[in-house]
């Protein structure tokens, strides 16, 4: 409740937690409509999916899902340490986070531009000749791995918010609401490709 | 200010922050300017639309072309749609009245998160103006009507894109919207506000906001897989391509219906603050109505399948969201019920707020009937598609949304800028508004019945009769708007100060000077009982 006199100088750590939990309900959601279209179409063309899911290669999609668990253990353990008041090994264990999710990137551009030398790409040649679930699973499979792609990268600014504010001394060890939400948002951004790496890379 | 007259203390209105004039608008957190900012920008839009209505009407006076051409008709029907619906109804009262007045019925100085408000309704601009882009950008404006059903909407040549980021960027506004107030009802209410001593229309926007949050994100990614199918050809929803157009319309729907009660909730939550001031009595079944809303939100969250009773969904589906589209009308009914009550015995003053609130239920009750025949699945195969389900849901929106927000701004009206309309034109105003809304829509339920489809350009010569009928109501009605829009306009340069309490109201805006200063309360009130407690000859339920 609103105790602080002036306009705009309302704190409250617990409401922001609220409204970041709320966000990531809704992001949830989002990634939820593409998770039931993958149902719909792997239902009705299992075989061909598990024929499409054989081109992704395992070992990188293994590689980032290990990456990305021991991003989210870093995060986890850098909102640890500001609730202590070591900012230093907070923004130590932060930078590991960035590195984290830079190498997830790094992967995922080889994966992606591998693929598009074999011009499987949606629209391309190659993709229109195969089967329609072949072209459904690429289809969602750039969607799905896109979409979070770009959570990575949205994730990835806020860590990088975080570390400047870290280091000004704008967050502290009583004031560490926007560290802790931008911890729950990676755990969000880890947490859609654990669902994802089984259903496009473990499926053959 | 240009009338003699001056209240006496500095109001938010004239608040100086770091900016001056429009500049000082446009950077300003505070909650009630970002509201009357919604509320400028959505009058313009719904001004153009109902104009683009009243072109449609006017094509259809006369069977084959008489003002614009099939395909033009296409476009202004869609235009029409994708304004009324994702940029006039949708935000309309929640943003706008939400935004002026949730703070304030709370016992708060503003939103829980002031600048993500801000931001919230720049996202709400860049999409509005998107939408007007897809009209003026090369190439011709979008013909899908505001559902955008594929497979069509992948296919048409037409800016489709354009309006899908459109609509994506207006849901992604609501979203932002939702989740303040969720927050702010949970975090900001004053010391002693329990959840059931806070007041109607909050209670109504804590449901629609759940619903914004919950069910946009369907249709954003919805209208993202759409654009995938149009720029990568995906075929998510082409069967050519091995896709299911009927996923999409579940999809769209999913959230599409539950978007009638974003857009009716908070218009029941407005009517039901008007109802015990112009009675001078405490609401009747306060509890029953917080708890309707929610059961609202709750069922109307897996009705949407009724939209689709004729796409060759399963028997049992159909039974199933037929029988909850029944469920559904019936805490719509509680609150009628609720809201007569409290009416009956009290001491009724018949000021336009009421009169408004009144003629809601009116037309309420007519679309709500109608939506029963729609949901029925017999009469449903008949109607589907047809003029009568164009009438059902103006009545629903523009009869109740619609109507709920011309009750809101006559009722708040005096607390947001401190001055009194005039009554005698508001009531003229009312008279044309309500003759002509019924003249207008009243004859597409009949010529419906008759066979008369929805989004045609042409009809048969045995439909003319009633699509005259409905043109001149349109004229009745477009009238009626620009006189009430004037009393206002008026009121607001003119009018005399109306103090802080006009209608004897009793919740906390009331107690406050009229318009609010910047911080709404010096003090946070400390609140002892019941929000409609009208001193101590009444009861305090």
């Amino acid at each position: 409740m609103s105790t602080h006199p002036t306009h705009n100088e309302h704190h409250d750590p617990e409401g922001s937690k609220i409204g970041m939990w709320l966000f990531i309900f809704t992001e949830l959601f989002l990634f939820g409509g593409l998770f039931l279209v993958y149902a719909v179409f792997r239902n009705k063309y299992s075989a061909e999916f598990h024929h499409a899911a054989e081109e992704l290669n395992a070992f990188i999609g293994t590689m980032n899902t290990v990456v990305l668990l021991v991003s989210s253990m870093t995060v986890a353990m850098s909102v640890t340490a500001i609730q202590k008041g070591n900012s230093k090994k907070a923004i130590g264990l932060l930078i590991l986070t960035v590195l984290a999710a830079l190498i997830f990137m790094v992967n995922k551009y080889f994966e992606w531009s591998h693929k598009f030398e074999f011009n499987l790409y949606p629209g391309s040649d190659v993709v229109k000749g195969l089967d329609h679930g072949e072209i459904l699973f690429y289809g969602l499979y750039y969607m799905m791995t896109g979409l979070h792609a770009l959570h990575v990268l949205i994730g990835l600014v806020l860590l990088i918010i975080v570390i400047v504010r870290l280091k000004s001394g704008r967050i502290t060890k009583d004031h560490y609401s926007l560290h802790e939400n931008s911890g729950l948002y990676w755990h969000l951004v880890d947490l859609i490709w654990i669902f994802l790496f089984p259903l496009l890379y473990l499926i053959t | 200010m240009s009338s003699t007259e001056k209240y006496t203390h500095e109001s938010y209105l004239e608040h100086k922050g770091k900016y001056k004039g429009l500049l000082g608008w446009l950077t300003s957190t505070d909650h009630k300017k970002i509201g009357l900012m919604y509320m400028y920008a959505i009058t313009v839009f719904f001004l153009v639309a109902a104009l683009l209505g009243l072109m449609m009407r006017i094509e259809k006076i006369a069977p084959g072309p008489t003002i614009m051409d099939a395909q033009t008709y296409n476009g202004v029907f869609t235009i029409h749609g994708v304004i009324m619906i994702f940029i006039v109804v949708i935000p309309g009262l929640a943003a706008v009245f939400g935004n002026l007045f949730l703070p304030i019925l709370i016992g708060a100085k503003d939103v829980a998160f002031p600048k993500l408000n801000l931001f919230s309704w720049y996202l709400f601009m860049t999409g509005a103006i998107l939408g007007l882009f897809s009209q003026f950008v090369g190439g011709d404006p979008p013909d899908t009507g505001w559902t955008f059903y594929v497979p069509y909407s992948a296919e048409s040549s037409t800016n489709v894109i354009w309006a899908l980021s459109a609509a994506f960027i207006l849901g992604f506004a609501s979203i932002l919207t939702g989740l303040n107030f969720i927050v702010t009802i949970h975090r900001m209410r004053a010391p002693g506000m329990t959840w059931f001593k806070m007041p109607l229309f909050p209670w109504s926007l804590y449901a629609t906001a759940w619903i914004q949050v919950l069910a946009t994100p369907i249709v954003g990614i919805t209208l993202l897989m759409v654009i995938a199918e149009r720029v990568l050809n995906i075929g998510f929803f082409d069967p050519a391509l091995g896709g299911d157009p009927v996923l999409f319309q579940h999809l769209f729907w999913i959230y599409s219906h539950p978007a009638v009660y974003i857009m009716i909730l908070p218009a029941m939550g407005v009517v039901t603050e008007i109802f015990p001031t112009f009675s001078q009595k405490p609401v009747f079944g306060y509890g029953a109505i917080a708890i309707s809303s929610i059961a609202i939100a709750v069922v109307g969250y897996f009705v949407w399948g009724h939209h689709m009773f004729t796409s060759g969904i399963s028997y049992w589906s159909r039974w199933f969201f037929s029988f909850l589209t029944f469920i559904v009308a019936v805490p719509s009914a509680i609150k009628v019920f609720n809201w007569l009550s409290t009416m009956y015995g009290g001491k009724i003053s018949l000021k336009p707020p009421l009169l408004y609130a009144i003629s809601l239920i009116f037309l309420f009750l007519i679309g709500g009937f109608t939506g029963l025949t729609l949901g029925a699945l017999a009469t449903n195969i008949h109607t589907h598609d047809t003029a009568f389900v164009v009438a059902h849901f103006h009545y629903i929106i523009f009869g109740g949304m619609g109507f709920a927000f011309f009750a809101g701004i006559h009722y708040w009206f005096p607390k947001m800028y401190g001055r009194m309309y005039s009554f005698r034109w508001a009531n003229i105003a009312w008279g044309f508004l309500f003759l002509g809304f019924n003249v207008l829509y009243f004859p597409l339920f009949i010529i419906g019945l008759q066979g008369m489809p929805r989004r045609y350009f042409d009809y048969l010569p045995q439909y003319q009769t009633g699509h005259v009928i409905s043109t001149i109501g349109a004229f009745i009605l477009i009238i009626g708007i620009f006189m009430m829009i004037s009393n206002l306009i008026y009121a607001r340069k003119k009018g005399a100060l109306a103090g802080p309490n006009p209608w004897k109201g009793v919740t906390l805006e009331w107690k406050i000077p009229s318009p609010p200063p910047l911080e709404n309360f010096d003090e946070i009130p400390v609140i002892t009982h019941q929000p409609y407690f009208f001193g101590d000859t009444n009861d305090e339920d």
